[in-house]
């Protein structure tokens, strides 16, 4: 999709795959035939230019054909290059960073007030933690013993202009939520078993929210996308997409 | 004002459970009937207005009625991105409320003078802004975007305001204040008040001058104004707000293009970039912005003169 339509943002897609994989295939109650379901688990996408990975997630799911992702940033699609409502199976658009949190946590308060036990998960990137936007709603959930809400972290370590250790360093992040009165799980975010247990312990019990803080790598899976802050904005060419291909074995 | 406003909402929330009410740690002394009777549907955010305004749409968006509170700036240009992302290009059913319009802060200052808000919101896409003039009209208005289904905007001012005409049937038209078709004042909020005494006062000197309040702003009702100044020699503008994107500008822009019509001469607060503001009352603040009544009745005399 991002070779087809020379878009960008592989490297954040591809950070954030499995994380998406154990989500839709082991934690999210959805039912693609009723995406409007008032019982659904809700999912917002914060990190709302990672958009390659979440339509073909939605896609593989059955909300939609893959041959629709064809369309992906052409003229007229409602594949937009960062995530659109207009798309089956996506709650919120957003792409403007600091959105998706508080958002979420309206989400988590209606479905609380709402008693159906519906869940909310919301997927954040590192670089987006610099929002203050995120903070008030990082203060406000705790408060209100959001249990039915989880964060993720993507935590890939590259933002849009450098290192996050170089931009505005977030370090010690898993106390500074900690401090803040949140469930807090550090794991590998490639590790899909680690990921179904962190993800599918949501209530904790403790009746905080869970923040799960996953370490991930940017381009994981390409080689020559790995850590390299360029795959922010490249697509590949068609050497480098047959390439990539082969190396993630699709 | 406020206080019509809080047991206008009380009242359809009593009728519709699914409206709920958010403040931003203020409202004191006039949010705590809703509080009492409401507390499941009754949140004080804390000081944090974009994490209010994200909230508001997530929970309009599971199907409730949200209502979100603050002092005039706050709820609106604070949290200006999440108001047009979030609320208006989902169509979530948010409604913003703003106390203090205008000056109605008065010796408050700069900060807590809201000039630009209903210009700003009236840009925003989808939505519904009303300026109501005073309690009756806040109440219609209120009923009104209850049940909209809609992002609205409430501009408010404080408490006290007296009412200012007839029963309101339809708060998205405009209410005619006063009879008097060679001079058609349209004000929007508490300032209609200021147009009705200049039109007692020109009437005094011979002019037949009307006074319309226009407290929708989006959707304006063109018609309704186009029938009203149909016969007039000069259309007025008065608003507590900067010309800029105000009553003016919606004005304005509406009849550009007709033929035949009167001039609009538009009266609002000067934007004063760069100067510092002064202490002072709302009348006081008001005045020295050329908008007293004398000031009124004087600006329309020239522009009379001009024809």
């Amino acid at each position: 999709m991002v070779h087809a339509a020379k878009a960008s943002h592989i490297g954040g897609c591809l950070s954030m795959a499995d994380i998406l994989a154990v989500l839709y295939t082991r934690i999210l109650r959805l039912d693609p035939a009723e995406p409007q379901s008032p019982g659904r688990d809700r999912f917002v996408l914060s990190k709302g230019h990672a958009t390659a990975i979440m339509y073909a997630t939605l896609a593989e799911c059955g909300f939609f054909s893959l041959a629709e992702l064809d369309t992906y940033c052409r003229d007229g699609s409602i594949f937009t290059g960062h995530v659109s409502h207009a798309v089956p199976g996506v709650e919120v658009s957003t792409g403007s960073l600091g959105h998706g949190l508080p958002i979420a946590i309206g989400m988590a308060l209606a479905a609380r007030s709402a008693g159906a036990g519906s869940r909310v998960f919301c997927l954040l990137s590192d670089g987006e933690c610099d929002e203050g936007s995120n903070w008030e709603g990082i203060l406000f959930a705790p408060h209100h013993k959001l249990s039915n809400l989880c964060v993720i972290v993507d935590f890939n370590k590259i933002q849009s202009f450098g290192t996050v250790a170089e931009v505005l360093n977030l370090d010690p992040f898993a106390d500074k939520w900690k401090a803040f009165g949140w469930h807090v799980e550090e794991i590998d975010g490639h590790d899909v078993i680690a990921l179904e247990r962190a993800l599918g312990a949501v209530p904790a019990p403790s009746g905080r929210p869970t923040v799960v803080i996953a370490n991930t790598v940017k381009g994981k899976g390409v080689s020559f996308m790995e850590n390299k802050l360029e795959w922010h904005y490249r697509s590949p060419s068609d050497e480098l997409l047959a390439q990539a291909l082969a190396e993630i074995g699709a | 004002m406020r206080t019509t406003f809080i047991e206008s909402l009380s009242q359809a929330a009593s009728e519709n459970p699914d409206i709920w009410l958010l403040c931003g740690d203020l409202g004191y002394s006039v949010l705590e009937p809703f509080a009492a009777k409401f507390p499941d549907r009754f949140i004080n955010v804390g000081v944090a207005e974009q994490n209010m305004a994200g909230m508001a749409a997530g929970i309009a968006l599971s199907g409730k009625t949200v209502f979100i509170y603050s002092i005039g700036n706050f709820p609106t240009l604070r949290c200006l991105e999440q108001l047009r992302n979030d609320v208006c290009y989902h169509g979530a059913d948010v409604k913003v409320v703003a106390v203090g319009a205008g000056y109605a802060y008065g010796s408050q200052g700069y900060t807590h003078h809201a000039l630009e808000d209903a210009g700003i919101m009236s840009m925003l896409p989808g939505i519904e802004v009303f300026v109501p003039c005073d309690p009756m009209e806040v109440r219609a208005a209120t009923r009104l975007i209850a049940g909209s289904g809609k992002p609205s905007y409430l501009r408010l001012s404080r408490q006290g305001e007296p009412n200012l005409g007839a029963v309101v049937t339809d708060p998205r038209k405009p209410r005619v204040l006063r009879e008097g078709r060679e001079v058609v004042i349209l004000a929007s909020g508490p300032i209609a008040s200021r147009a009705l005494e200049a039109a007692g006062e020109l009437g005094g000197r011979g002019r037949e001058v009307g006074v319309m309040s226009v407290s929708c702003l989006k959707p304006l009702d063109e018609a309704a104004i186009r029938d009203a100044v149909r016969d007039a020699s000069l259309i007025v503008t008065l608003e507590e707000h900067i010309l800029r994107g105000g009553l003016f500008s919606l004005v304005a822009v509406a009849y550009a293009g007709d033929a035949q019509r009167p001039p609009v001469a538009g009266i609002g607060i000067p934007e004063q970039g760069g100067k510092t503001s002064s202490a002072g009352s709302r009348e006081a603040l008001l005045d020295a912005a050329g908008l007293s009544v004398q000031a009124i009745v004087a600006r329309i005399e020239q522009s009379l003169a001009k024809r």
